[in-house]
């Protein structure tokens, strides 16, 4: 057996691996988080991978190309956000066609972008951190979404647990009566955090299309979209935990494809399958503690609410 | 009463076998069942140009359907059984997974002609159709052992069924041919179609060493992933990816099932369709080998040009023994050409392949 895999370089790609999946979780969990349940991460991943990757090619600028790309995830959910919170319709049937929508919508939009290289995107040369040996060329040699997305999970943690509007955003998640009844806008909140949601899956899906693979192909976020739902779930609504999931499973994944190719003697069925099952096994052992998942579940999810009621 | 008279003259019309297209009555309806997205620039990509073939062969005389982004597996028997019952009078079914869905939807609709690619599941009204890839494949690597330097070369396979252990196996011995030293490693993705897990892929085969890498997924991703990478060199797989040449793609394998597709048409419409199994290669042009690029040594490239065209004439068989098994057991003896039957049940390494195939 010919262990000749680089630890370097495999921490270096699990990071790039992770960072579409990590954003989009962390998105889906804010808006979950408020109570609303949003099936539609998939459609607006990859509406937001088509965004992101024609206005980087037409301006030339990666970093103009992902701020198009939340903008463009964040239009989409607030087609889901109108359908669900003023129209009242029904959760998961609203985001299970805001999927189907964003395959078509996105196909169309890119038409004629299909086998043109994007800009490539600067990788961070930062002084001092970058030159530590093996920390170095691990961590503090990506581009800068790889952090911004880390700084995104950092951020959403703080604000859920030490802010005013985090304890709001919560309230109507938990009870959009009782958050009601204090005088909170509980639509205005669930759009603001379904937006937020819509433009991290927006930048989930132009890390795709720019930076992981990088073109633009039909339907090339294939399946991540759903990944990302279920780590929110198995991450039972924490933070920390959707970034534990997110690195475990792109890990896993990057490790058994770096593990086939070493030629290491693993049966590959067990190797194509590990990242579905040790992601699961990790993150039921971790929730199993004294706080059981379910109770984490925000009591509200995949509630309509309406004033009158 | 009217209505029942028009469907009595319907089944008559039906009965003597389409006579009735000729007279403008109905276009033939003919559907198609993709794995991946029209746009993927692999393999339903090149299904789909098939299909607007036919469209532009015989115009308003036919109208075609098809469906995208279709699972292998029961979702497929839904998208099939929505085509028959839309009125589709010939189905084709493009990947390999559809086989037993199609079966079983054929023997529903007995009426309804399918025909399924890569498959070796025939009925009566189930015909099968592939191209000899193989025969491309030897050309690949002839290429890609002349030209590894890291005597590594690495291969992103899809799914461990016979077309694709194949497609491994002729690369392999062509480019041991030529490099005595060569090395494969083989990545099973279990995916026809995901970009960035092809990607990936073909990045843990560059980290790995690899710096040629050939594919049997159908997206562009690992083109791409090369292109990023510098230094390796790679293959169009299904389509000519043209957009990556002239580095990193050197050559390609494009398939062109226009001829077929349009043939196949045309025998339903004569009332002469049957059940068949057609399996064609370079020589009636259902494989082509796209462009050889300049980044290629001249000499090499001649040398692959020249394999193209014996294989195209007939003269020179990619399974040419002596070849023996992975377990050292003879499989050809010297000078004996693999037959039909054993290529379509392949499902072994030549000998010199390391890893074991899973099951």
């Amino acid at each position: 057996m010919d262990l000749s895999i680089n630890p370097i370089l495999l921490v270096a790609s699990l990071m790039v691996a992770s960072t579409p999946i990590l954003l989009a979780a962390i998105g889906e969990m804010v808006v979950e988080k408020v109570g609303v349940l949003n099936l539609g991460v998939e459609g607006m991943m990859i509406v937001g991978a088509i965004c992101g990757f024609a206005i980087a090619v037409e301006t030339g600028s990666p970093a103009v190309g992902f701020a198009a790309a939340a903008i463009g995830g964040a239009i989409l959910s607030m087609l889901f956000g109108f359908l669900t919170q003023y129209l009242l319709s029904n959760q998961v049937a609203t985001g299970l066609a805001l999927t189907l929508f964003g395959l078509g919508l996105s196909s169309l939009m890119g038409q004629s972008y299909v086998g043109i290289k994007p800009p490539s995107t600067p990788k961070l040369d930062i002084p001092l951190l970058g030159d530590i040996p093996v920390l170095g060329p691990m961590l503090f040699s990506h581009d800068l979404m790889v952090y911004v997305s880390l700084a995104i999970v950092a951020g959403v943690w703080g604000f859920l647990k030490y802010t005013r509007g985090g304890l709001i955003l919560r309230a109507v998640g938990e009870s959009h009566d009782a958050a009601h009844a204090l005088g909170y806008n509980v639509i205005l909140v669930r759009l603001a955090a379904i937006g937020f949601g819509g433009a991290c899956a927006g930048l989930g899906g132009a890390y795709l299309s720019l930076v992981r693979v990088p073109q633009w192909t039909e339907g090339m976020t294939a399946g991540a979209g759903w990944i990302a739902l279920a780590i929110v779930v198995f991450a039972s609504w924490r933070a920390g935990r959707v970034l534990l999931g997110a690195y475990l499973f792109g890990g896993i994944t990057v490790l058994q494809l770096n593990l086939q190719a070493a030629g290491v003697a693993i049966p590959v069925e067990l190797l194509s399958m590990s990242p579905y099952l040790i992601t699961i096994l990790v993150l039921v052992i971790i929730s199993s503690d004294r706080n059981r998942a379910a109770l984490n579940a925000p009591a509200s999810l995949g509630r309509a609410f309406h004033a009158s009621s | 009463m009217k209505k029942r008279t028009l469907l009595l003259t319907g089944v008559a019309a039906a009965a003597i076998a389409t006579g009735a297209f000729a007279d403008g009555h109905a276009p033939l309806k003919v559907g198609f069942v993709y794995v991946g997205p029209v746009g993927d620039g692999g393999w339903t990509y090149e299904h789909d140009q098939g299909r607007l073939a036919v469209e532009a062969h015989f115009g308003d005389k036919v109208e075609t359907v098809f469906q995208e982004n279709v699972p292998e597996g029961a979702d497929a028997e839904r998208a099939m059984t929505q085509m028959a019952l839309q009125g589709a009078d010939l189905i084709f079914t493009t990947s390999f997974g559809y086989m037993d869905p199609t079966i079983a939807v054929a023997a529903k609709f007995p009426d309804v002609k399918f025909e399924h690619a890569t498959g070796y599941k025939r009925a009566d009204n189930v015909s099968t159709y592939s191209a000899r890839f193989y025969e491309g494949r030897a050309i690949q690597g002839h290429i890609a052992g002349k030209m590894t330097k890291t005597n590594k070369i690495g291969y992103i396979a899809s799914f461990p069924i016979p077309e694709v252990i194949r497609g491994i196996n002729s690369a392999y011995l062509h480019a041991k041919k030529v490099n005595p030293d060569v090395e494969f490693s083989v990545v099973w993705a279990y995916t026809w179609f995901d970009p960035a897990k092809e990607a990936d892929a073909a990045k843990a085969l560059i980290e790995n060493g690899a710096d040629v890498i050939l594919q049997h997924t159908d997206s562009t991703a690992p083109q791409a992933a090369a292109a990023e990478a510098g230094g390796v060199i790679t293959f169009g797989q299904a389509s000519d990816m043209g957009e990556y040449a002239p580095l990193p793609r050197v050559s390609s394998i494009i398939d062109n099932w226009a001829p077929y597709y349009i043939q196949r048409v045309q025998a339903v419409m004569d009332g002469t369709w049957e059940s068949v199994d057609t399996w064609d290669g370079i020589g009636p042009g259902m494989v082509g080998i796209g462009e050889i690029t300049d980044a290629v040594p001249a000499d090499v490239k001649a040398e692959a040009e020249a394999m193209r065209d014996a294989i195209a004439a007939g003269e020179y068989h990619p399974f040419t023994g002596p070849i023996n098994k992975q377990d050292g057991s003879v499989w050809l003896a010297d000078g004996e050409i693999a037959s039909d039957g054993d290529l379509a049940g392949m499902s072994f390494y030549v000998e010199g392949m390391t890893g074991e195939i899973p099951n």
